[in-house]
């Protein structure tokens, strides 16, 4: 007789396949989620505070309360995923034993430990992990990441830095199928990380899980763009309630998401949305400040 | 050639076109109603069946879909696409909009949530003695079917369906319209991508 496997790596690494060409929204509350699902969101992710509200307030940010994120897991029937501080495998155990669907380890929250992450490979849920470059994705990879997100800067409604770190995941990438192999381990040696996994990536000529963007998504235009320079789809944090209209911002971002290669669909979902989120420019951030440069 | 459209709104439908053009057949993108001509079958695949049902409307979708699986194209939903394709869906669902094609009732989330996403072994006879290593997301059941619907595969772990409250019942075909509650197009198994391009090949329509 057949007996079922719950929570090894190919079932924690499917559950995002599924949330490609997709929209991700954070959420405050059980009626944001409802409007998220309302405007087409394939997940939402449960926190207390939009990256650009914890950005404006300061303070250490920790997980969310676990009443705000079964009350949000309540009101939709769409995945749901929250935030764990990076190195905070308690906060993830609890996490997990709420029955969310996928924990984010994130750099928005102010970090529990500065030389290690949560080793991924114990849970049986899928993690997601934020990348400025290849080494940092493989290195998250290597800890068990079922999925891996650019960094950007969060909350700042400003798309330049999440730019960066794609075009420098897909850059590392293609360098690593194109060099000779007697360069692969020196190659490996500098990203970081292993080997074995530099080799795997060489021979998929991508990742072995999915990449989604994220960090300062704030129009429908900047979703496209990250569509086109490669990411699987999309995480949105303060740019759709942080809008003028969040379900018509959020309905916008998900059309141009699917149709992200169409300029005409395109220039008809952008427009008349009202405000945007107001952007930050990245050189008006303090250095200390800065979320991305949080984990290694 | 073989052409099979892929609904490529939302979740893995990059797997079921490179599954499809690993056998020989040509893929399809489907985004629009334009995209629909020409097709000998089309696969709805895994992601978000309320995403994919809300962009379909929005873009005029549905009705080319329901005219077209009306009028004989043969079409394959696996997991939110089985959804997408029941008659009948339990109350998580109510109100979305579906294409209605297949005499079954299907419950969403029937496992759970992804904490409760599992891999299995299955029999599946019409695909020959050796069973096929299934993945389930977050996957449905069928709770029911009608006369003219045929059971390709039943869940044979106790523990699995005593979680779905007894139901057992996870790939479906309906004359030239399979349902599966699982992703044969996550693994490098593709006798099911077989079978439906058989399916696809035999009945020959061709959409104008």
């Amino acid at each position: 007789m057949a007996e079922a496997q719950t929570g090894a790596l190919r079932v924690k690494r499917n559950f995002p396949e599924m949330l490609k060409g997709g929209v991700i929204m954070d959420v405050v509350n059980a009626e944001q989620a409802r409007i998220a699902e309302e405007a087409g969101a394939s997940a939402v992710m449960a926190l207390e505070r939009v990256p650009a509200d914890i950005r404006a307030q300061g303070g250490v940010a920790r997980m969310s309360d676990p009443e705000l994120i079964l009350a949000i897991k309540e009101a939709v029937t769409i995945p749901v995923m929250a935030k764990c501080r990076i190195g905070h495998f308690v906060e993830a155990e609890i996490l997990q034993s709420l029955g969310i669907d996928c924990i984010d380890e994130s750099e928005v929250l102010t970090p529990a430990d500065e030389a290690y992450h949560v080793n991924k490979h114990q849970f049986t849920i899928p993690f997601v992990c934020g990348a400025r470059d290849l080494g940092e994705a493989m290195r998250r990879i290597g800890e068990g990441a079922a999925m891996i997100r650019s960094k950007g800067e969060a909350g700042t409604g400003n798309i330049v830095e999440a730019v960066r770190h794609l075009r420098a995941i897909t850059d590392g990438i293609r360098k690593l199928t194109i060099i000779p192999e007697e360069e692969l381990m020196t190659e490996a040696k500098n990203l970081g990380a292993s080997y074995e996994l530099a080799r795997e990536i060489r021979e998929l000529g991508r990742l072995p899980v999915v990449l989604f963007c994220a960090g300062g998504v704030a129009t429908p235009a900047d979703a496209a763009l990250v569509m086109r320079l490669g990411a699987d789809g999309v995480f949105v944090g303060s740019g759709i309630f942080k809008s003028a209209d969040p379900l018509r911002m959020g309905k916008a971002i998900v059309r141009a998401t699917t149709h992200y290669q169409d300029p005409a669909i395109l220039a008809e979902v952008s427009r008349g949305l009202g405000e945007p989120m107001r952007g930050v420019e990245i050189k008006a951030i303090p250095e200390r400040e800065l979320m991305a440069a949080r984990g290694w | 050639m073989t052409r099979i459209g892929v609904l490529a709104l939302q979740g893995d439908f990059r797997e079921h076109m490179r599954a499809v053009e690993r056998l020989g057949a040509e893929a399809r993108a489907v985004r629009l109603p334009k995209d629909l001509a020409g097709l000998d079958g089309l696969i709805i695949p895994g992601g978000e069946s309320t995403v994919m049902g809300k962009l379909m409307v929005e873009y005029q979708l549905d009705q080319p879909l329901r005219d077209a699986i009306h009028a004989g194209l043969p079409t394959w939903g696996t997991c939110a696409g089985l959804i997408l394709l029941a008659r009948e869906t339990d109350n998580a669902l109510l109100g979305q909009p579906l294409l209605a094609a297949m005499d079954i009732r299907v419950c969403r989330n029937a496992f759970g949530g992804q904490r409760e996403s599992f891999e299995t072994e299955l029999d599946v006879p019409a695909l020959g003695e050796e069973p096929l290593h299934t993945v389930f997301i977050r996957g449905p059941i069928v709770e029911s079917v009608g006369p003219g619907v045929e059971v390709l595969a039943r869940l044979n772990s106790p523990r699995l369906i005593a979680a779905t409250g007894g139901f057992d019942i996870v790939a479906v075909r309906q004359g030239t319209l399979l349902g599966t509650a699982f992703h044969p197009e996550v693994t490098d198994d593709l006798r099911f991508h077989e079978y439906f391009l058989a399916i696809a090949r035999e009945a020959g329509v061709g959409v104008s």
